[in-house]
Parts: structure tokens; C-alpha cells; sequence
């Protein structure tokens, strides 16, 4: 018994003879591949293919196929192959391999890459508008099951909603904290450090106040309120929506849209408010630190510049947007899973779709509030 | 290699396995003999599915031997793949891949070899479980039940293992569908010289294709035999189980 897999070839005038010897199996396809095509030219310049089958000492699927390529290459050009000496228990085998890959699709015609480029904008412009009816349906549907709710309030599933509060909004609260400390201590740096030069240290503390309270602070907790909680929004729903438990609420008669999503856009609408009130507070009290230890300016100091510089306006502007932004991160999290598809794959693409749509529309609103705010004056 | 060996394909001795307090095998043996198909028995929960995995190293063991063609198994998970083939209950497709890459899958990872003949011998195991080629570049989620066992079934086959495991195999599948199964899984075992270790609840694939019926119970193999032999068996779990209502009806539809 070889343990080598051979192929011995001997030309007779215009016939030649194959004889695969040894183990023609899976474990030895690279020597099975050089062999085979090593004899390629021979075959293709004789008359008639005989293969002698009778050395062969193992023999499976694979190199059943390489002997079978060898003599359907010969056949293809109308010339003859035949095997011989096959042993009885590899004449199954040998038959089965005779039956496939005779059909063989055509292959995809390569297509212009200029077209297939301008083919993916056009797909993609037209997903776009996809996307802002599936937002606006969502809307839609969100809209009815409020009313549903206003005229049933005992249909508001408050266990549900009171869960979605503890874990986007309780849980949420230490790395918010601790972010948005640290946004705002840097922030006062900055303005230390580069005001210091004209004199201008003061106004570090407006600086601080009327941009953590404006702007940055609804901003940066949306935005991790966005990537921690819409993540786990959409990846939860796409996996229900893989498992068709979606499916099962709704032939029991339930609208998945009142018991899954609005307990979860209701929870974020009343947490990021709080969360970002929560934030701004961090953000000015590390501010604060900052304007003690590197400013040297005094906590009392701080505090009467602050209430000189704040007002209740610069709040109100800042804490108005945080239930809009929360309701686009709901929106978008819970349509984004429900579009997820049977595959792992669909689950992690739609969760990143979700995460990058809602915190571009997060910023977007920012802007579109900045405007209004600006052209009523406040 | 002595007699022993050459003879069986699978060999279990003295089995033990459990999680925490419960014992789920308890100290079982039993001998899978080469070229047969054993179909495998037993109540839901009662570790017919606990034994395979044993048997493929997935469980950890707490007592007794298992040897595989030869060898005894423990550690070793290179090659595995050369060794067995395994059809999971529910696919385990990747669902990434295509059917086309989740059946090169196994030949891409433990063989070097060129990208066209992988392709050829992708569609050439996919025609031999009786998919056609304009399938091979679906997803997995764009396939039926049936499809995608018989995708699973071209996977495990990739390598022509001299063992392949059958988690349930026609489970979820209807009659005819189950029946054709059944029948490609015969016509494989015969063609590639397979040794089969099936587990099922399926009494027309026991009858139809299984060479011999091991009964599981109480964490022991009860019984063991062709299946005639299982019907003529005097234990009180094993006549449960072919002489309730429902197996009797089936009987008489077979008769």
C-alpha cells in the first residue's frame, strides 16, 4: 500500500494509459492537483484515454472528481476516455461523480464598474427616500398608539416602560456623569489656557455655562444615549424579528408597535431630559474643579460669574431639544431592527446603520434648533 | 490495529457525564460498528444529543474512555473535521456565507488546494445531496427547511469524513421531504462508506434506513439491535416507546 498518491502515464502511439496509484483522497489534494495537471498536455495530445483504476487504494469524493476532470477533459474534445479496473466498492462512487457538474451555470457576466458605481448611487438615492417613509411611518404608527393609549390608559404597558426607564436611564447615569465631567473640565482648560493670554480669564465661566447648557450637554448625552441605548434597542427587536417573536405578537392580536416600541421611545423621551440635566450639572460642577485648580479662581467666584452669565433661557434652549432628539433615536433604533433579515450579519449591519443614522440626525436636529432658536430670539 | 479496532467505528466505554449534581450519562457503553447506520433513541432531555456532543468533544466528560476510529479523543480538535462530519439539528449554517462558501468552508480551512477545484467539488457535493447549482450562491436565510438541511448535510460531507453525526435529522421536515432524506442519507452511506451515528425520533427512519436502534434511557443504552429486535425488547421504557399508540398506528400503516 503507497502511501504516496502516483499517476503513472504511459503512451502507446496516439493511446495513452493513466494509472492512479495509492491514496487518492482529500488529506493529499495539493500532490493530487500537481499530478493531475502535470499529465494535462499528455491527455491533450492523445488519440484515446484509458484509466487504469485498479492501483488506486483509497479513493472519496474528491479524488473521484480529479480522475473524472481528467478523462472528461479528453472527452470534451471528442476523443475517447474510459476507465477501467475500477474495484467494486469505488464503482459507486465513480458513478455518482459522473452525474455532477454537468450543468454548470453560466458565469456572471462581468458588468462595466462605471455602471455598477452609478447603479449603487441610484440604489442608494433611492433607499434614501425609503428611509425617510419608513421614519415617517413610524411616526405614523407611534402617533396611533398614543392615542391609543390617551384613550385607553390602562393599555400602557408601565412594567415595561418602567424597566426601560431603569435600564436607559438609571443604568445610564454613572458614564454620563462621568463623561460629561470631564467635557466640561476640558472645556474650561481650553478657555483658561487661551483667554489667559488677553486678559480675558473670566469669561471662561460664560464660555462653560451657555455651551455645556445650549449645546453640549443635550448633545454628547444624546449621542451616548444613541450609541448605548439605540444599539441595544435595535439589536434587541432584530433579534425578536429574526426569532418571529414579532410575528407571534401579532397574530395573537397585538400590535407589536404598542407593546415593543412605544414603552421604549416613551422611556427614552423621559430619561433624556434627565440624563441631559444630570449631564449639564456634571459638566459645570467639573467647570468648576477646573476653574479652582487651574484658574485659581475660587468656588464662590465661579458661582456668581455663572449666575451672572446663565439665565433660564439658555437652559430651557438646551433641555427643549432633548425629548426631539430622544424621540429620532427611538424612532430610528426601533424601525432600523425591525428591518433586520434572517442573518447574524443583517443583525450587526442594521445595529451600525441605526448607531451612525441617529447620531447624524441628532446633530442635524441640533442645527435646525440653533436656527430657530436664533430667529425667535432666544 | 487490532480486530477490535478495524471493526468498530465508534467505541464508548463506561460514560459519565453531568452537569452539577445531575447525571445525565451514567456509565454508559456502546459500540458503533463501521459501515453501519446506528439511529438512536431516547425521551426528550434524556441525552441523546448530551451523548453526541460527548462523542464530539463538545461536552466535557467526567469518566470513561471514548475511542474513534482507533483513537482515543480528548484535546485534539486539529483535523477534526477529516474525522467527521456533523449535521446539527437546526443547520448551524453560517449565515454570512453563502451555500456555495459554508460548503468550501471545511475544505478551505484544513486543505490547500486550488479556488477552482474547490468550486467544482462545492457544486459536486451539492448536486450528490440533490441541490442544483443555481443555488450554491443563495444565503442561507433564503432557504427552506429542507434546503437548508441538505446544505448542512454537503458541509459535513465536505471532507468525505469516514463518520458522520445526524442531530435529528428529519425533524421540522414533511413526509416526503423526510423520506427523500432518508433515502439520500442510505444512498451517501452506501456511496462514500459512511458510518452513521443518527439521532432520531423518527420511527420511518429507524425502520427505513438505521442498520441497528440503540435505546437510551435512564442514562444507559437499554437495548441495542436491528430494529426488529428493539420490538421484541423486554424493557418497560423501550415497549413504552414502540408499543405506545402512536408507533403502534404507524406500524400497522407500514405492514
Amino acid at each position: 500500500m503507497n502511501s504516496e498518491p502516483l499517476l503513472l502515464t504511459t503512451p502507446s502511439g496516439d493511446a495513452l494509459k493513466l494509472r492512479p496509484e495509492g491514496p487518492w483522497t482529500a488529506a493529499n489534494v495539493s500532490a493530487l492537483e500537481t499530478l493531475s495537471r502535470s499529465v494535462g498536455a499528455d491527455v491533450d495530445r492523445s488519440r484515446a484515454v484509458t484509466l487504469d483504476m485498479s492501483g488506486v487504494s483509497a479513493l472519496d469524493t474528491l479524488g473521484a472528481w480529479i480522475l473524472e476532470k481528467l478523462s472528461r477533459r479528453a472527452a470534451s474534445s471528442g476523443r475517447s476516455a474510459e476507465f477501467v479496473g475500477v474495484a467494486d466498492h469505488f464503482s459507486g462512487l465513480m458513478d455518482e461523480v459522473r452525474q455532477v457538474n454537468r450543468h454548470t451555470p453560466a458565469p456572471a457576466v462581468a458588468q462595466n464598474p462605471v455602471l455598477l458605481r452609478l447603479g449603487d448611487l441610484g440604489r442608494s438615492t433611492v433607499s434614501a427616500r425609503e428611509d425617510i417613509t419608513v421614519f415617517l411611518q413610524m411616526l405614523g404608527a407611534l402617533f396611533m398608539a398614543v392615542i391609543g393609549v390617551l384613550r385607553r390608559p390602562r393599555s400602557l404597558r408601565l412594567t415595561s416602560l418602567i424597566y426601560q426607564l431603569y435600564r436607559i436611564g438609571w443604568q445610564a447615569i454613572p458614564i454620563v456623569v462621568l463623561i460629561t465631567f470631564l467635557i466640561g473640565a476640558i472645556i474650561a482648560q481650553q478657555g483658561f489656557f487661551h483667554f489667559r493670554r488677553f486678559g480675558a480669564e473670566s469669561y471662561t465661566v460664560d464660555m462653560v455655562g451657555i455651551l455645556v447648557l445650549r449645546e453640549l450637554g443635550v448633545l454628547i448625552v444624546a449621542i451616548m444615549v444613541a450609541g448605548r441605548s439605540g444599539s441595544a434597542y435595535t439589536a434587541e427587536l432584530g433579534s425578536m424579528k429574526m426569532r418571529e417573536e414579532i410575528d407571534a405578537l401579532s397574530t395573537m392580536g397585538l400590535d407589536p408597535v404598542h407593546v415593543l416600541i412605544l414603552p421604549r421611545v416613551a422611556a427614552l423621551i423621559i430619561a433624556l431630559p434627565i440624563l441631559a440635566f444630570i449631564g449639564s450639572i456634571a459638566a459645570l460642577y467639573g467647570g468648576g474643579l477646573v476653574a479652582q485648580f487651574y484658574g485659581g479662581m475660587s468656588p464662590a467666584i465661579y458661582i456668581a460669574r455663572l449666575h451672572e452669565a446663565i439665565s433660564v433661557t439658555h437652559f430651557e434652549v438646551g433641555i427643549l431639544k432633548a425629548p426631539f432628539m430622544a424621540l429620532v433615536i427611538g424612532i430610528v433604533a426601533c424601525s432600523e431592527g425591525l428591518r433586520v433579515k434572517g442573518s447574524a450579519e443583517s443583525l450587526g449591519r442594521q445595529t451600525t446603520t441605526s448607531v451612525v443614522k441617529s447620531i447624524f440626525l441628532v446633530i442635524v436636529l441640533d442645527g435646525l434648533f440653533a436656527i430657530f432658536f436664533a430667529s425667535i430670539g432666544m | 490495529m487490532d480486530e477490535s479496532q478495524e471493526e468498530f467505528a465508534i467505541r464508548v466505554r463506561d460514560l459519565v457525564v453531568g452537569f452539577g449534581r445531575q447525571t445525565v450519562l451514567d456509565h454508559l457503553s456502546l459500540d458503533v460498528r463501521r459501515g453501519e447506520i446506528l439511529g438512536l433513541v431516547g425521551a426528550s432531555g434524556g441525552g441523546k444529543s448530551v451523548l453526541m456532543r460527548t462523542i464530539i468533544g463538545l461536552i466535557p466528560r467526567q469518566g470513561g474512555s471514548i475511542d474513534v476510529m482507533g483513537q482515543p479523543i480528548g484535546g485534539r480538535k486539529e483535523g477534526a473535521a477529516m474525522t467527521w462530519g456533523i449535521l446539527f439539528q437546526q443547520g448551524a449554517l453560517f449565515s454570512s456565507l453563502t451555500v456555495r462558501q459554508n460548503v468550501q468552508f471545511p475544505l478551505r480551512e484544513n486543505l490547500v488546494l486550488s479556488q477552482e477545484l474547490m468550486d467544482e467539488i462545492a457544486i459536486a457535493k451539492l448536486e450528490m445531496v440533490g441541490l442544483r447549482a443555481q443555488d450554491a450562491d443563495k444565503y442561507p436565510s433564503e432557504l427552506s427547511g429542507g434546503m437548508t438541511k441538505r446544505v448542512a448535510l454537503a458541509r459535513a460531507l465536505a471532507l468525505d469524513p469516514p463518520i458522520l453525526f445526524l442531530d435529528e435529522p428529519t425533524s421540522g421536515l414533511d413526509p416526503i421531504a423526510a423520506g427523500d432524506f432518508d433515502a439520500l442519507i442510505g444512498t451517501l452511506q452506501k456511496t462514500l462508506g459512511l458510518t452513521v451515528f443518527m439521532v432520531t425520533h423518527d420511527l420511518a427512519s429507524l425502520t427505513t434506513v438505521c442498520d441497528r436502534v440503540a435505546a437510551l434511557a435512564d442514562g444507559k443504552i437499554v437495548a441495542i439491535g436491528p430494529m426488529r429486535e428493539l420490538l421484541q425488547s423486554e424493557h418497560p421504557w423501550v415497549r413504552a416507546y414502540f408499543h405506545g399508540k402512536r408507533s403502534q398506528m404507524l406500524q400497522h400503516e407500514m405492514r
